[in-house]
């Protein structure tokens, strides 16, 4: 009975792997910028998320990268195709003034990868080896009931004042801005 | 690819993809997901440093989750305030948006 594992050795397909992911996400997220069409800059965030949920997968956490998974291609995403939906025009046109504006953000983006990567190869980073380290879920868990409770239940209340917030804005936003038809009491 | 450098340089070439994106965009919603990215380069980041600097392996995984939570409740605060600015202006494109410009 043959497996891949004969033909292949397993370092290799780990490592191709990775760079396959590496690659889904570097390529989404210049799709999720480049195209001027939003709904195909929506799908290349997705794409962009995918990636960085499987180099998580790598990284050792399960968890994070299902919360990745389901927070982002899930949720996010979703939601802003629903605020396309909401908001036309799904197109739009360049203008000679936005080619000006696109070289200027390529030169500024550019600066500032060139100065990130040089301080990334100057900091003299001093590695923690320990080996047999605990990256379950049970671990995850407990720390977030225990010593992180505090962060845990700021996510929920952030979370709640948001969704009260939106509603509210969107509910009430054009008597709040004043709009025609909406008389201030 | 075992290395702190690079998802380093992978998480520093996401926020600038990110940046060039903001700066770029035309309409509001682009500029949205531009800071998606931006997010989720700085949350690679502290996965990395979780795995591979500090004792406890928990505390990135925990400052990324808190990242998602924040990149969440700003997505649907957004959208709501991109709604209304449609209903208010007709328009999501930032040149037509300059009521405040004076």
């Amino acid at each position: 009975m043959n497996t891949i594992a004969d033909f292949i050795p397993p370092i290799l397909v780990a490592q191709g792997a990775f760079w396959l992911m590496v690659f889904i996400t570097l390529t989404g997220a210049i799709l999720a910028v480049i195209p001027s069409k939003i709904v195909h800059n929506i799908l290349g965030l997705a794409q962009a998320m995918f990636g960085v949920a499987g180099i998580y997968l790598f990284l050792g956490s399960q968890f994070v990268a299902m919360m990745q998974l389901l927070i982002y291609v899930g949720a996010i995403c979703v939601t802003y195709i629903f605020g396309i939906m909401l908001s036309p025009p799904l197109e739009l046109e360049r203008k000679k003034q936005t080619r000006i504006r696109e070289a200027m953000a390529l030169i500024v983006s550019v600066i500032g990868f060139v100065v990130i990567v040089q301080m990334i190869a100057q900091t003299p980073w001093a590695p923690y080896a320990a080996p047999g380290r605990d990256w379950t879920t049970k671990t995850l868990g407990q720390a977030l009931l225990t010593r992180y409770f505090l962060v845990f239940e700021l996510i929920s209340l952030l979370l709640a004042v948001a969704i009260v917030g939106a509603i509210l804005i969107v509910d009430r936003g054009w008597y709040l801005i004043g709009g025609p038809g909406h008389k201030r009491k | 690819m075992e290395s702190l450098l690079t998802y380093l340089v992978l998480g520093a070439l996401m926020f600038c993809i990110g940046i060039f994106g903001l700066l770029q965009q035309n309409s509001l919603i682009g500029m949205l997901i531009a800071t998606e990215l931006i997010l989720n380069g700085a949350g690679m980041n502290f996965m990395a440093f979780g795995m591979f600097l500090t004792p406890d392996p928990t505390v990135g995984q925990v400052f990324t989750l808190f990242i998602m939570g924040v990149a969440a409740a700003e997505a649907a605060i957004a959208l709501s305030i991109i709604i209304t600015i449609y209903r208010r202006f007709k328009e999501i494109r930032v040149d037509g948006i300059s009521e405040l410009k004076g």
